[in-house]
């Protein structure tokens, strides 16, 4: 079961997720260390593996780097919950197989520390804090399909 | 079916007639950028893959910028993987060390940009290259190992947001103040997956190095990426630049083309503009927040690291003293010979500040003028958000070449129309 790990705030950007100054590297397991250091440099210990972000507007604004996706995808994180996603980190995280949620309001519907639990094809979140279900929009099938496959480019050797 | 110039470029790389907005489209590209940060992961992806092939060797532009020359061990091997690929796959304008230089000026620089054209880099601020009236967006790193195998990559078509540019800049207020206060007006997602396509009379004044400083911008409104429609201006420096394949399509938006909103912008009442901390929307006219105490000026990037930005730093710098750490970074080798040959070098010594080799440096807090706790940075790059040039309690205040040398005179955030 997953928990929440809430940040109630908009245009957390990349440069929170994985700062510049550990991009020398591209090795996940590195730049897990350092995941979202320069917002909450408790989130490594806290996150245990498969736990989500949930997060305001504009999540992953800024840099292009993949580096911010595999940092979340080193440090556990199953999947990041927000009310919308900045546009190169959104398609970053289909291609690397990591599921971005959008969710209105999200960081009202979920609390910090709720389990919850996700069906990413039907649209559905299980707050079991809560007690109550969310529904959001399913990503389409054919980012559902990349995602499935373990990413953009393993997608493209299976057509293949 | 009337179209804007995005729709029109990305529906003849898309071979469609016609495209609209959330069209999902294949699109063949003409120009891939790639860099010491994101390429090296993107060749090790293929590597893995057991992908040998490149597209095109002559259609991938590589050089490293952020980190170089090395800043670590862990760099300089990033810079000899990203090396050792574009020597063994034969890439035709490799610019390595001596010839590198920050991409989105090195790239115009040396006319590997073409109206019409579809581009693609691994870096976000590839948007900046839309200047010359090219589609052009940045990707990840694995967006960027699918174009470099294939020469293909899909995009949603992006709906436009026109931006009307008029009046004349007042004395003292430049391209980059435009851009900070149009941000400032819309948000960091204001333009979130769209195009932003900017037009006006106010354009018909600005040089394409200053046309570059709006487009770099236009992915900190959250935009999928910046435009400029083609004129005289674009076409001179075309001419001055591109060494081959000097043909090129200019598409024009048609006059009922379809915008999801227009927004003007009187840049006649426009004062100077400083973002401040943490985010570039943050903007403030100068008159609202002159006098904060300054550690820092950093006059570079990818943003304002050109020949017309360092003229505009040295006008100023003439004759006076800086009151604080300066650092100048030329964003090329041939924009540092020019600033050296023209006697720029002289004036920033003179005046106290050094010059630093082409390099991203610590517009992303990589090195070259890191920020300790609790210091201050009036910087003419693009983001300030939490710890980018430096310590995550650091504070960065974006601001044109001109407001970015005022403070470096006084110490603290000044108005640059009292030096001119």
């Amino acid at each position: 079961m997953a928990k929440a790990h809430v940040y109630k705030r908009d245009h957390i950007n990349t440069d929170e997720i994985i700062p510049a100054r550990y991009l020398n590297t591209d090795n996940a397991a590195e730049l897990a260390q350092h995941c979202m250091e320069n917002l909450d440099t408790e989130f490594v210990k806290k996150c245990k593996p498969g736990d989500c972000i949930v997060a305001g507007g504009d999540f992953g604004c800024g840099s292009s780097r993949e580096h911010a996706v595999w940092a979340l995808q080193g440090a556990g994180v199953g999947a990041v919950i927000a009310k919308s996603f900045a546009r190169i980190f959104y398609r970053n995280c289909i291609n690397c197989g990591f599921y971005p949620i959008e969710l209105e309001n999200a960081t009202e519907k979920i609390n910090n520390s709720d389990e919850i639990e996700i069906d990413y094809e039907k649209g559905v979140i299980k707050n079991k804090t809560q007690k109550k279900e969310i529904k959001f929009k399913p990503l389409p099938d054919f980012a559902i399909a990349i995602i499935n496959d373990g990413g953009l480019l393993e997608h493209i050797g299976k057509k293949k | 079916m009337p179209m804007t110039i995005t729709e029109k470029i990305l529906a003849a790389a898309a071979g469609k007639n016609e495209v609209e907005p959330g069209d999902i489209i294949d699109v063949k590209i003409d120009c891939i950028m790639c860099h010491d940060v994101t390429a090296p992961a993107a060749i090790s992806m293929l590597k893995e893959k057991g992908i040998d092939k490149v597209f095109d060797p002559e259609k991938i532009v590589v050089t490293p910028d952020h980190f170089q020359p090395a800043k670590d061990i862990k760099s300089a091997e990033l810079h000899k993987r990203l090396d050792s690929w574009a020597r063994e796959k034969k890439i035709r304008y490799y610019y390595p060390l001596g010839k590198a230089g920050v991409c989105h000026a090195l790239l115009p620089e040396q006319g590997h940009i073409r109206p019409g054209d579809c581009i693609v880099g691994g870096d976000s601020h590839t948007c900046t290259y839309g200047a010359f009236a090219a589609f052009s967006t940045g990707i990840g790193s694995t967006d960027l190992a699918a174009a470099i195998a294939t020469g293909k990559l899909w995009f949603r078509v992006p709906a436009s947001i026109k931006f009307v540019l008029n009046g004349k800049l007042p004395k003292g207020v430049y391209s980059k103040d435009v851009i900070l206060a149009v941000i400032a007006k819309i948000g960091t997602d204001g333009a979130l997956y769209k195009a932003m396509e900017f037009t006006g009379p106010a354009l018909g004044e600005m040089s394409m190095e200053a046309r570059m400083t709006i487009t770099n911008m236009a992915i900190e409104a959250g935009a999928k990426s910046g435009i400029i429609g083609f004129d005289e201006i674009a076409k001179k420096y075309l001419d001055e630049h591109l060494k081959e394949r000097k043909q090129y399509k200019v598409y024009q938006s048609d006059a009922d083309a379809k915008y999801e909103q227009t927004i003007e912008i009187d840049c006649s009442k426009l004062e100077p503009v400083v973002a401040l901390p943490h985010l570039p929307s943050n903007g403030k006219s100068i008159s609202d927040c002159a006098g904060i105490k300054i550690d820092q000026s950093y006059i570079g990037s990818c943003t304002n690291g050109r020949i017309e930005d360092l003229r505009i730093a040295a006008s100023i710098l003439k004759g006076r003293k800086v009151a604080i750490r300066t650092i100048i970074v030329p964003a090329t080798p041939f924009i540092w010979k020019q600033a050296m040959d023209e006697g720029l070098f002289g004036i920033f010594y003179d005046a106290g500040c050094v010059i630093s080799a082409p390099t991203c440096g610590a517009c992303l807090g990589g090195f070259m003028g890191i920020l300790a706790e609790g210091e201050k940075c009036v910087s003419t790059t693009n983001r300030n958000f939490v710890g980018r040039m430096g310590h995550p309690k650091s504070e960065v205040y974006l601001a044109s070449p001109a407001a970015a040398a005022a403070s470096a005179v006084e110490g603290k955030l000044a108005d640059p129309r009292k030096y001119m």
